[in-house]
């Protein structure tokens, strides 16, 4: 099997087509085992006792919203420097997602802020850098939307994007870098996460299920970018006179 | 080279070159990224003592006393080097507690006292059952006795 044949618009359709039913159920009922752990197995924690349950959404939403962003970075990359037509596509088709999963943590942070700190919002280097990231992902979605010229919106917010990834690693490290308000975080490479293996486990499983959701409706997305750009060709225009 | 190749060479370095930059920036910009000092640091002049600033520790143990108005809460903020003590009217979150992280804005009044107009709470990143935490509190009493 030659794995550039994906590569093509046309085969990468069908083959989409394919796989989002498998990431739809496996995001599905991730969510749902993630769900239950976070509610009903994980115990109360010693000094936030229920409240700390956000962060079974608050955590995945964060990190998926910083991936998200590197994978786009990363399409982006490898369509200016390849002239690839579907990474730009792909990377228009993760941006919505991405700034979703931006505003949850950002929204789920304040909700968990305000009874924690006392405060919903502080401008601390982890919160601002953060916000800076969802003012990123409107900004590109924006700027694709106002060019209507394809292939230049598709370099234009790939570019916009790549100058952007430099907020991703400061989004990151903030909390090393500069005290903060935001705590450190839990889970990281170079020590044990220091918290409770049930309570590591439901976020994990909660973090997997973003995952799967992301990659599903991404290929819904790319689908439909795909049959829009390839209207002109005969397999896109079977398709749409079959809808 | 083929020309694919100079573009993502071309692309590697942009990002590469902005990276340097943005961390020059940050190294420029250090001290306004801070949102808190240390007793230490405010001892030491660091602070912006002559408006308003945030200081961070922990609350001292036994130093939190309330007045008999039940808002007025005095207390001494610590790094366990240097401490500060500080004086706010109002109502504190949950889980403002001796021994545990606080971050106070405000200004220090003529007395040396940090008079707060806002007091947070500062947790850190551990989450486990209070089970758990108990087993570990008694676990380092266990060991401070046997150091005594």
């Amino acid at each position: 099997m030659n794995l550039y044949t994906y590569a093509s618009p046309a085969n990468f359709y069908h083959l989409a087509g394919k796989l989002i039913p498998w990431f739809a159920w496996g995001a599905g009922l991730l969510t749902v085992w993630g769900l239950y752990i976070s509610f009903f197995l994980a115990p109360t924690d010693f000094q936030q006792s229920e409240a700390y349950r956000i962060i079974f959404i608050h955590v995945p939403a964060a990190w998926m919203s910083m991936f998200i962003y590197l994978v786009m970075a990363f399409w982006g990359a490898i369509g200016l420097a390849f002239n690839t037509r579907l990474s730009f596509m792909m990377a228009r088709a993760l941006a919505p997602t991405g700034a979703l999963f931006t505003f949850i943590a950002l929204w789920t942070g304040a909700l968990w802020g305000k009874p924690m700190w006392g405060a919903w919002w502080v401008w601390d280097a982890r919160l601002t850098s953060e916000l800076i990231l969802l003012f990123l992902y409107v900004g590109i979605i924006a700027l694709w939307a106002a060019i209507d010229d394809v292939k230049r919106g598709d370099r234009a917010g790939s570019l916009l994007t790549l100058i952007g990834a430099i907020n991703v690693p400061i989004i990151y490290f903030s909390v090393k870098w500069w005290n903060t308000l935001h705590q450190g975080s839990s889970i990281n490479l170079t020590k044990a996460p220091s918290m409770a293996a049930i309570m590591l486990q439901g976020m994990l499983v909660m973090a997997i299920a973003a995952w799967l959701y992301t990659i599903a409706v991404a290929l819904v997305r790319v689908r439909r970018i795909i049959l829009e750009r390839e209207r002109q060709t005969d397999w896109a225009k079977a398709i749409l006179e079959a809808e | 080279m083929k020309s694919r190749h100079k573009k993502l060479l071309v692309i590697v370095l942009g990002v590469a070159g902005l990276g340097i930059a943005a961390a020059l920036i940050l190294n420029a910009f250090q001290s306004n990224l801070v949102f808190f000092f240390s007793p230490t640091e405010v001892s030491a002049g660091k602070a912006p003592i002559d408006r308003a600033f945030r200081i961070g520790g922990l609350v001292e143990d036994g130093s939190v006393k309330r007045d008999p108005d039940g808002l007025t809460v005095r207390f001494v903020v610590t790094d366990t080097a240097k401490s500060m003590p500080v004086i706010y009217k109002g109502i504190l979150p949950d889980l403002f507690k001796e021994g545990k992280g606080v971050v106070a804005e405000g200004k220090i009044g003529g007395d040396g006292v940090f008079a707060a107009s806002q007091v947070l709470a500062k947790h850190d990143e551990n989450y486990m059952p209070p089970e758990a935490a108990q087993a570990l509190e008694q676990a380092a009493k266990a060991q401070k006795s046997l150091v005594q």
